[in-house]
């Protein structure tokens, strides 16, 4: 019977995951963008371009990420019909980039003054530098902090569901409202769901730091 | 040698918070010289040479690279870095590419070559340096003598005017230290206009047209190799180069004794 609940809701399930997979993916997208932005601003920006980027970055972790849904979704949908899905993308990522922004400030901090000077040294700009020599280097060192931080917004993907996205926390309440009395083994089985994605974003992750991994270097 | 000035450096000043470092340095360096520069630990000897790249700002005085002045307020320093070459004393080789990609990201990237003549040239500075077949390699997987090297061959492959060295074999094991200064030495055969930092004294001692002698951030004696090493006119050089040589015995002795 609960097995037959299920067996039968898997397509539902699946779309539940398809949808958080891709709003996770969305989110750690604009996160890294914005997130690698305001670190640069953070690292190698002049007093204002430094504040600036700090305020930003104080600001977005300082608000409850419901209410930066709420903010994206019925703010924005005041004047513009934005999607749930790219509300939440919006709101979820920039916070996102928040994390990722110390993240980053810390990778290009790591990266041994010595590579901006021997890149300077044979005639590249700052911004050259910087984008050919440090930030290669600095984001490969972030790979690790950045898997727990992409680890943490694949789990977030569920407070979504609060403005009706619907990925998999929304698809599971609505199989326990057409199945009576099966909530236990339906939040189960999205649970499990929830693992075995971790459990994947996990191995994506390390192999892509396997493959990046630079021959000779220890980490 | 022509006497034509490539680099001119005129009362150069420069301050790290309170502390003058470099205190009214002078000098000149003609095309096709060699120019030593020795000096105890904390004279200012890496602190001028930075600044004559750009890489250090200073506080007063005046640059000149043939006659584009390099501290004036407009001076494109990007352009001028890459007529100059740098070797720093601990390498500074990007360590997330390949000894070829070293070489490579300059010539693209400043010199704007396309594929085949950066790759030309990649090729025909690692075997200057004596390390054709490392091309492939990652600068963690060279030892450190070999990454000095590719870091020269980095610098000559902007095709620079005037080559910079602040002290590049202070880093080595002794085993490593030979290959360096005969690329070193080839450089001078071919007629490189240098100015080294380096307390490879015999070194010096052989291939610099002029020494200068640091000290306290001053030019404290400035000659020809001979005169600085044998008959140094200033009573503070003379403490230096007997400390050098006192030192040396001391090591020859200790070695011999320890055998
Ligand atoms: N970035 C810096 N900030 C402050 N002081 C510095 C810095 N770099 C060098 N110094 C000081 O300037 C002096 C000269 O240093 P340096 O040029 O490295 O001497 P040398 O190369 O002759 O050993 C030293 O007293 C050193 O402590
Ligand atoms: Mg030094």
């Amino acid at each position: 019977m609960i097995y037959q609940t299920i067996r039968e809701n898997i397509p539902y399930l699946a779309e539940g995951a398809a949808i958080t997979l891709a709003l996770a993916l969305a989110l750690l997208a604009i996160g890294l963008l914005v997130g690698v932005t305001l670190g640069l601003m953070q690292r190698y920006g002049g007093m204002a371009v430094r504040l600036l980027a700090t305020l930003i970055e104080r600001l977005l972790r300082a608000i409850p990420a419901v209410v930066l849904l709420f903010l994206f979704y019925y703010g924005i949908s005041t004047f513009y019909d934005i999607s749930s899905f790219a509300a939440a993308s919006l709101a979820l990522g920039l916070r996102s980039a928040a994390y990722q922004s110390q993240i980053v400030r810390g990778a290009l901090a790591s990266v041994p003054s010595g590579q901006m000077a021997a890149a300077r040294a044979i005639g590249l700009t700052r911004l050259a530098a910087i984008r050919h020599v440090v930030l290669p280097q600095a984001l490969r060192q972030a790979i690790g902090p950045w898997t727990n931080e992409a680890l943490s917004e694949l789990k977030d993907t569920s407070l979504a569901y609060t403005i009706g996205v619907v990925e998999l926390m929304r698809q599971a309440n609505y199989i326990v409202s057409a199945s009576y009395g099966h909530t236990l083994a339906v939040y189960s089985a999205a649970a499990l769901v929830y693992l075995l994605l971790s459990l994947a974003a996990t191995r994506a992750l390390a192999r892509l730091d396997h493959r990046l991994r630079v021959p000779g270097l220890v980490h | 040698m022509s006497s034509r000035n490539l680099m001119r450096v005129s009362h150069l000043t420069k301050y790290f918070g309170d502390t003058p470092v470099l205190n009214d340095v002078s000098l000149e360096v003609a095309a096709g010289e060699v120019k030593g520069i020795i000096g105890p630990s904390g004279a200012g000897k890496s602190t001028l040479i930075r600044c004559l790249n750009g890489l250090e700002p200073i506080d007063s005085g005046r640059i000149w690279l043939e006659d584009t002045e390099l501290t004036a307020a407009r001076a494109n320093l990007d352009r001028l870095r890459s007529r100059i070459g740098f070797v720093f004393q601990d390498f500074n080789l990007f360590t997330h590419l390949s000894v070829a990609d070293n070489i490579r990201l300059g010539l693209r990237r400043v010199r704007r070559l396309g594929r085949d003549e950066a790759d030309h040239i990649v090729h025909r500075e690692l075997a200057r340096v004596g390390l054709e077949s490392k091309w492939q390699q990652y600068p963690a997987e060279l030892s450190g003598g070999q990454q000095q090297r590719v870091s020269i061959a980095r610098a000559l492959a902007m095709e620079p005017e005037l080559m910079l060295f602040d002290e590049p074999t202070s880093a080595l094991d002794p085993e490593s230290v030979g290959g360096v200064l005969r690329v070193m030495r080839s450089l001078v055969a071919e007629g490189m206009t240098m100015i080294i930092v380096s307390h490879e004294m015999a070194f010096i001692e052989a291939v610099a047209n002029d020494v200068l002698f640091m000290a306290e951030g001053r030019v404290v004696e400035e000659g020809s190799a001979e005169q600085i090493f044998q008959h140094p006119q200033q009573r503070r050089t003379r403490q230096f180069i007997d400390g050098i040589a006192a030192a040396l015995i001391g090591e020859a002795s200790e070695e011999g004794g320890g055998a």
